[in-house]
């Protein structure tokens, strides 16, 4: 008994240590000392289907209740109001690039990507309403969401430099401890990151954090940096939340057909 | 995987079972599952159904390269310069014809194994009801041209025709990716970016209400087979004519480091009069895959669209 | 509590008797302060969780005006001049149902039990709510206050008359918020009542009108960032010993206070002094519209619950039925012009 209690005791201690060096080493945001569930090779899991809540996609800063800009959606499309995500609150423009911000705000529904069904970019498509799902081998890390279908490849191993401009970029990771560090560029200039204009450059280089906080939700950071867009790095930073319903499913919603008659609508023969 | 002359062909393995060295086992995942992760083609010049000129299952290796240079000619005919046909893209200057990628080459003269004379069964009476309404509502959406909703379906980069599942060749870019991690296998289709998550937890089908374009999948390991069973179809990217309440079975075997064998079921009797199964393979293919954003930049339905209009107005 | 409230307890206490046995139901003085021996030995019982326990149903239902009256020079009435000044008070409110009057067809006050006089009140005997300036007057507007208030004039003149469209028409009859929702909480002419509930880290304050519910984070949390801004601004809570102190800014501006700017700053303090008695002071800041501060002192008397659902916006009838009639008479107008012109 005596034995056993010593064991306990030095296990504790040990465990005690383990807790505090861990919680010393990990970024200031992450609850101090948890450590994730493995895979079988031994990397933190972060297999699961995930969702944001909150009002990231509306507006990454600080904002107010707005009405929809759709009449007919009433209460149905307005703006929820947020205390935004963005550390510090503003987003540093330089100045010509928050005009065009305001141009694309007051345009939203002639000018957002997301209105036409293309793919929403990143980190936008992160924090977007709909769940994505993290797939997750060693070699490659998939996050498919739901939102049109995007999909994101994360190269653990076989790195290279992205091979052409595109919408989802060219996404490079890396294990940082309890971290999935996720670099990526190559990136067109074409996706916005949420409702209210907020947009970038083909400069965009996104390094983002994925860090288990609980055993179902996420600390999710992006650090974003665009020279032609913004005088300086700036970074945003949310929960992410498990959706931990039976059969939770990642559903299709293949956009396209719901945003064809706004893109050709006016283009369709007319009766005679 | 033998070598044959200048070509190398995959034989199916139920046919060639001997010669796949049967020895041969699937390398396994952290969590134990075969690993049947990478990059892979379906890109075949076989045709699903049998040509009705040929009577046997197999080509010798000389007659499936002939069949397959034949093909080949066939398919880069349409770019001559000039033509109509020129118009769309030139498939071999951009590489996209098959001839020009990594193949998933086989001896058979048809995929379609059952029925035994390599066609799909004979469709049922209903079958033909359901095809003739479907004709009469196309014709109600009036000529090709007219709007982006009287288009094909891949035209506006909405899904392939071959997405699937079954997952067949798509003509070009017929690329797959495979990723696994515990509970799930994920297959990327390069066209269109269209990903199926197939978990392996057993669940049940959703209720009949959710009906998707690539219907819902379950997936199981049979042994070192994976058995992939998908229904809840949505009906509007019918497979060969098949309605909504089809049931697609695949079966995916790793059978050597560079091929996996593809077997499916097609089960939709109110369009056909029995089952009916396919046996194709899937070639071990270099990455990565690039992103295919389709929708994002389909000038070609627009300008499609603009150039009907400007031709109405000519009249 | 300062001397003045010592003072004012002391004059309660006297106005007690009078007033219970003035008024048939009997009710809960006000508390406004007090410091009698009594008073001053009140501890509060606690929560669960250990906070002052503020829980329960309260009016701040009131005849006693924001602003002293022009003729009125003292701080509080008599006992005798308060139920005086109540009566009138009372009277005027009842006057405007008089049957076959316009002022008759929006409600009938007293038929309905709407009018102050049927429900608990939160009696006083100060002679308005505000303390400070001793004045018991609001402060002067200052010239930066007076720019935005004909500003905000000359903008509602190019948007025409008040039944133009709904939005010309009074943010209370649209059902948006009503004019004394606050912070700081006003007495609200009818339904005046509020529920209080405390869980861990939280105060919550349900306004009866429009189901408005403010929701007290205790956890010292940071200010909100300015670009949340609210129609009840955002606000954060702490204890003070027994007192619940709660600051607000980021408000909307478009709900103003006395004519206060979207910068407006408002601490109010709530102690529980008895029973049945929740003192209740704020502080207005607002430099864009005041030159100073001013603070006012309107106690919460406990009432009965349950609160039933407010829904509001839901069956607003009166919206449409004004603007349709307001158009009505338009085309009436119009005939008739339309007639005399032919004539």
């Amino acid at each position: 008994m005596r034995n056993l209690n010593a064991t306990r005791f030095t296990a504790m201690a040990a465990l005690c240590t383990g807790v505090v060096l861990a919680a010393t080493l990990v970024l200031a945001q992450q609850p101090a000392g948890y450590r994730a569930p493995r895979t079988p090779d031994g990397r933190p899991n972060l297999n699961g289907i995930w969702q944001a809540i909150n009002t990231a996609h509306w507006d990454l800063e600080p904002h107010s209740p707005s009405p929809s800009p759709v009449l007919e959606l009433g209460a149905a499309g307005a703006v929820p109001g947020g205390l935004g995500v963005v550390e510090g609150g503003v987003i540093p423009y330089r100045p010509e690039a928050l005009a065009k911000r305001n141009e694309n705000r007051a345009g939203r529904l002639k000018l957002d990507p997301e209105v036409k069904c293309y793919l929403p970019g990143v980190p936008r498509a992160t924090y977007m309403p709909f769940p994505f799902q993290i797939i997750q081998s060693q070699k490659h890390i998939m996050l498919i969401h739901e939102f049109a279908g995007a999909v994101r490849t994360i190269y653990m191993t076989d790195q290279v430099e992205a091979p052409a401009d595109s919408w989802m970029g060219w996404s490079n990771g890396r294990w940082d401890g309890e971290s999935l560090v996720v670099d990526t560029k190559g990136f067109n200039d074409l996706s916005w990151f949420d409702r209210a204009g907020n947009f970038h450059s083909d400069a965009l280089h996104v390094v983002e954090r994925f860090t288990a906080r609980s055993a179902d939700t996420l600390n999710y950071e992006a650090t974003i940096e665009d020279p032609k867009t913004f005088t300086k790095p700036w970074k945003i930073s949310m929960p992410l939340y498990r959706r931990v319903e039976p059969n939770a499913q990642i559903m299709e919603f293949r956009c396209v057909e719901f945003a064809e008659e706004l893109l050709y609508g006016h283009l369709k023969k007319q009766p005679k | 995987m033998r070598l044959l002359g200048a070509v190398a062909f995959v034989t199916a393995a139920s046919v060639a079972a001997a010669a796949q060295s049967p020895s041969y086992r699937a390398p396994r995942t952290p969590d134990g599952q075969p690993d049947l992760q990478g990059f892979w083609s379906n890109a075949t010049y076989t045709p699903l159904e049998r040509p009705d000129n040929v009577t046997k299952a197999f080509y010798t290796p000389e007659e499936a390269q002939a069949a397959e240079k034949r093909a080949a000619a066939a398919e880069n005919a349409q770019t001559e310069p000039g033509t109509v046909a020129d118009v769309h893209y030139d498939f071999t200057q951009f590489g996209l014809d098959r001839s020009q990628a990594a193949r998933a080459r086989n001896l058979r003269t048809s995929l379609i194994v059952d029925p035994p004379n390599g066609k799909l069964p004979p469709v049922t009476a209903e079958g033909k009801r359901i095809l003739a309404a479907r004709a009469q509502a196309a014709k109600l959406l009036g000529g090709r041209w007219d709007s982006a909703q009287s288009n094909q379906l891949d035209d506006r980069c909405l899904i392939m025709a071959g997405a699937g599942p079954p997952m067949m060749d798509a003509a070009y870019n017929s690329n797959y990716h495979i990723v696994q991690a515990p509970g799930y296998v994920m297959i990327l289709t390069e066209m269109i970016h269209d990903a199926r998550i197939i978990p392996l937890d057993g669940r049940p089908q959703p209720s009949e209400n959710v009906r998707q374009w690539m219907g819902v999948s379950r997936g199981r390991w049979d042994a070192d087979t994976l058995v992939i069973e998908t229904t809840n179809f949505n009906g509007k990217n019918p497979l060969r004519g098949s309605t909504e309440h089809m049931k697609v079975t695949e079966r995916l075997r790793r059978v050597a480091d560079d091929v996996i064998e593809y077997k499916f079921t097609v089960d939709d009797p109110r369009m056909w009069a029995s089952a009916w199964s396919a046996e194709a393979v899937m070639k071990k293919t270099i990455g990565p895959i690039f992103e295919h954003a389709c929708h994002e930049g389909n000038y070609g339905l627009y300008n499609t669209l603009v150039g009907a209009r400007l031709e109405e107005k000519k009249k | 509590m300062n001397r003045r409230t010592l003072v004012s307890i002391g004059l309660l206490t006297l106005a007690v008797a009078v007033i219970l046995s003035a008024t048939p139901a009997a009710q809960a003085p006000a508390a406004s302060p007090k410091a009698g021996a009594a008073a001053k030995a009140y501890t509060p019982p606690k929560t669960p969780d250990g906070q002052p326990d503020l829980q329960g149903f309260w009016t701040n239902s009131t005849y006693v005006p924001l602003e002293r009256p022009n003729n009125v020079t003292k701080e509080f009435y008599t006992p005798e001049e308060a139920l005086a000044a109540e009566k009138r008070a009372a009277e005027r409110e009842a006057t405007q149902t008089e049957p076959g009057t316009t002022a008759d067809v929006h409600y009938d006050f007293t038929q309905f039990g709407l009018d102050r006089s049927q429900a608990t009140i939160s009696r006083n005997l100060r002679t308005s709510l505000v303390i400070d300036p001793p004045d018991g007057r609001i402060p002067p507007v200052n010239a930066t206050g007076q720019k935005r208030a004909a500003e905000v004039a000359a903008a509602r003149k190019t948007r025409g008359g008040q039944y133009d469209s709904v939005h010309n028409m009074p943010i209370g009859s649209r059902c948006i918020i009503m004019g004394g929702a606050g912070p700081p909480m006003m007495n609200a002419g009818y339904n005046a009542n509020y529920q209080i509930v405390q869980g861990p880290g939280y105060v919550m304050i349900l306004t009866e009108m429009i189901h408005d519910a403010r929701i007290i984070p205790l956890d010292g949390r940071p200010a909100p960032p300015a670009g949340a801004r609210q129609w009840t601004g955002i606000s954060r809570g702490r204890w003070e010993g027994n007192t619940l102190v709660v600051e607000t800014t980021n408000f909307n501006g478009k709900n103003p206070f006395r004519g206060a700017s979207e910068n407006m700053k408002v601490t109010e303090r709530f102690t529980r002094v008895s029973d049945d008695v929740l003192d209740y002071k704020f502080t207005v800041e607002d430099p864009a519209t005041w030159d100073r501060s001013w603070t006012a002192e309107a106690p919460l008397a406990k009432t009965q619950g349950p609160i039933f659902e407010f829904a509001c916006h839901e069956t607003n009838y009166g919206v449409a039925n004004i603007l349709a009639g307001a158009r009505e008479d338009e085309r009436r107008a119009a005939e008739a012009a339309v007639k005399k012109g032919s004539n």
